[in-house]
């Protein structure tokens, strides 16, 4: 006889929703996926809903409003593993670049009636308000981590997710290095791998999509950023792009704009 | 004795993005709808300031994961507008190609996973996929071929790294670009096949006499540039965008309202719209499908969108044909040199739920010191709410779920891609 199926629930906050269509773009694999685990929130795709508690949650968006820093805590109560897909999730996202800023002034720019619009004034990664399970990290996730992500959970194994630096997935694609080769700024070596190192394959350095890698030496690649005659300015605005929130890439922004850098 | 009705739906499914919908009637009348988007306010025009130039692209494609081609490329000719450089030939080509293959897979993620659920009548594609296997894998097939033109020009499907302002960082071989010849000619067949089935089916009555408006172009159906143009005979250029629409907050919606700054009309974008003004310029099979499904020189119900979609893909599909099989070389430099200098540029691109204008003023440093970014969705919303206005207003006979259920299907011909709303929906409907 048939078991039951575990219940899968997908929820956004502040986010483009590209990680979740990432689940969508699974083409291959999709109907695979739904025949092992049944869709019971996933407002994108369905418009089933299936009450809690579910068995794998998976979260998209980062915590921006005081209703947004409610409905988590809901989420959480109902979610036996919940699993935070993709940057704005995991690190606050591009929406975290109001930490830096006056989010009133933000406001201001942006509407005509900012009295119409209640937000918090930061952009909060999901583990700032409940324990999390699993982060898959990147803007966007890869499809195939998240794949493995969801086969790990069906077979109750950790997922096999690398901790490793884009240098390392750059190195094994035996791409040339950008920096080394063409003096082309490169977060690589203190991002997160997942991506497959996609931007030295374009010719292009990494832009630290998947955020900080384990512990980076942000410090050091500051200094070769400096030897490559980058601004001090222009540091400072590489660190802050779509994990601009996460710790390292935080903090070591904030040192190079207090002139304590290179 | 006056009896009143709320209808809401506090959470649209199938739509990208988070947005709800209200109405409330009074007797035999409808009194109010409002269509609000709740998608939390995500700054990016804010946070763009202060920003490099050459920085907009990858930022602004973070403003929606479904059509980050629209931003990407629109960010990029806006900021070419201002430094006076013109990408043409081989590079256009490319662009073309790959915005091609993002109307293939938004179009095919809309038709397959958002909108034929109703008309099939199951409350998702996963579900159809039991009865209608064929389809819903030609669908996800047709959605992977879009995805994988995105990856060939792109890099990935989702916010691609690949596109610059200029140009590319790197521009494929022509071996990697024969490499989509299959796959395409096969996704030609499906999707002309499809679009016979969809002639097939039984779609609501609704018919309502919308100001299309979408660019248009003398040599071909407009995708990456061309001028506004109207069913009313709007001809402006992109750069008087501003002039011609005028945005408003309201309280029930973080997206901004848009509406004819002359008449305060309404206006819709999109497939129809592009469609009405730039039938001549359907690509030889896409014309020869929307004659056969009687779509005639325009389709006015909105519930129809989906053939025009399926026809769009049909197009795209020879379009990046023509496209492929023109590639014979890569060009000697990717992208062309960009300085910046001080000034406001303007762009214009149909992403594939209509006209996603960009406006940048940047300094001498080539540093950004304002932006409006415009989607389709806000220009769109006070179309919706008219569209379930009427919608509710002929079929008040209908009990709560039913009439719930036809106004969410009717919020989804337009999808509408909510996260977009850079400036930015919950259905209640209440009756008295």
């Amino acid at each position: 006889m048939r078991r039951e199926q575990p219940t899968l629930a997908v929820f956004k906050f502040a986010s483009c929703d590209g990680c979740q269509l990432s689940l969508l773009d699974c083409e291959d694999e999709l109907l695979a996926v739904t025949d092992r685990i049944q869709l019971a929130h996933f407002p994108e795709a369905t418009r089933t809903r299936i009450d809690g508690p579910w068995d794998l949650t998976l979260v998209e968006g980062s915590i921006t409003t005081p209703e947004a820093a409610k409905e988590i805590r809901e989420i959480r109560r109902a979610s036996k593993f919940l699993v935070t897909i993709g940057a704005c999730a995991t690190t606050g996202g591009i929406q975290a670049l109001r930490n830096f800023a006056d989010v009133e002034e933000f406001t201001r720019q942006v509407y005509a009636h900012p009295e119409y619009i209640e937000t918090l004034a930061t952009s909060d990664a999901i583990s700032q308000h409940v324990p999390v399970d699993f982060e898959l990290r990147g803007c966007p996730i890869d499809k195939y981590q998240l794949l493995e992500v969801i086969s790990a959970f069906l077979y109750g194994r950790r997922p096999q997710v690398s901790s490793a630096s884009v240098c390392e997935e750059c190195k094994r694609a035996g791409q040339v290095c950008v920096m080394v080769a063409h003096g082309t700024p490169c977060l690589g070596p203190v991002t997160h791998a997942g991506c497959g190192a996609l931007c030295p394959g374009c010719h292009r350095g990494c832009y630290g999509c998947f955020g900080p890698k384990e512990t980076p030496n942000a410090p050091g690649l500051s200094g070769q950023l400096e030897a490559l005659g980058m601004e001090r300015a222009t540091r400072v605005r590489f660190y802050r792009t779509f994990n601009a929130g996460a710790d390292a890439f935080r903090e070591e922004s904030e040192r190079e704009e207090s002139g304590n850098g290179p | 004795m006056s009896e009143t009705r709320t209808i809401e739906v506090d959470y649209l499914a199938r739509v990208e993005g988070e947005g709800a919908m209200y109405v409330r009637t009074e007797g035999d009348r409808v009194e109010e709808v409002k269509l609000s988007i709740f998608e939390a306010p995500r700054f990016f025009e804010g946070f763009l300031r202060g920003r490099d130039f050459r920085e907009a692209p990858d930022i602004t494609a973070r403003i929606c994961g479904i059509c980050p081609i629209a931003y990407q490329l629109g960010a990029s000719l806006a900021m070419e507008d201002v430094c006076g450089v013109t990408v043409d030939g081989v590079l256009q080509d490319l662009r073309r190609l790959a915005y091609c293959g993002e109307w293939i897979e938004s179009h095919a993620l809309h038709v397959f996973m958002l909108h034929l659920p109703d008309f099939l009548g199951y409350p998702d594609a996963v579900t159809a996929a039991k009865d209608h296997p064929d389809m819903v894998r030609n669908g996800l097939r047709i959605k992977k071929i879009g995805n994988s033109i995105l990856r060939l020009l792109g890099g990935r499907e989702i916010h691609p790294v690949n596109l610059r302002v200029g140009g590319f960082y790197r521009t494929p071989t022509p071996d990697e670009v024969r490499g989509l010849r299959d796959e395409l000619a096969w996704g030609l067949e499906a999707a002309g096949e499809v679009a016979e089935f969809l002639a097939t089916l039984d779609y609501p009555n609704l018919e309502r006499d919308y100001e299309f408006v979408s660019l248009v172009h003398p040599d071909e159906y407009p995708i990456t540039h061309g001028r506004l143009g109207s069913g009313s005979g709007l001809d402006a250029a992109i750069r008087d965008y501003d002039d011609v629409f005028t945005e408003e907050h309201v309280a029930h919606s973080n997206a901004l309202h848009s509406h004819r700054s002359d008449s305060g009309e309404p206006v819709f974008m999109g497939p129809l719209a592009r469609f009405a003004l730039n039938r001549e310029r359907l690509t030889p099979r896409a014309a020869e499908l929307a004659e056969r499904a009687g779509l005639g020189a325009a389709c006015r119900n909105p519930f129809r969108s989906i053939q025009v979609r399926m026809i769009e893909i049909v197009l795209a599909f020879e379009e990046a044909l023509r496209l492929v099989d023109g590639y014979r070389a890569a060009p000697a430099e990717p992208a062309l040199p960009v300085t910046p200098r001080a000034g406001t540029g303007f762009a214009a691109t149909e992403a594939p739920r209509g006209i996603c204008y960009h406006r940048y003023s940047i300094d001498e440093a080539g540093l950004i010191t304002d932006a409006k970014i415009v989607p389709p969705t806000s220009v769109n919303q006070p179309t919706i709410e008219a569209d379930l206005r009427e919608l509710v207003q002929t079929h008040l006979h209908l009990p709560d779920d039913e009439l719930r259920h036809h106004c969410e299907v009717a919020i989804r011909n337009y999808d509408p891609c909510i996260s977009c709303a850079t400036h930015f929906l919950d259905l209640t409907v209440e009756r008295q």
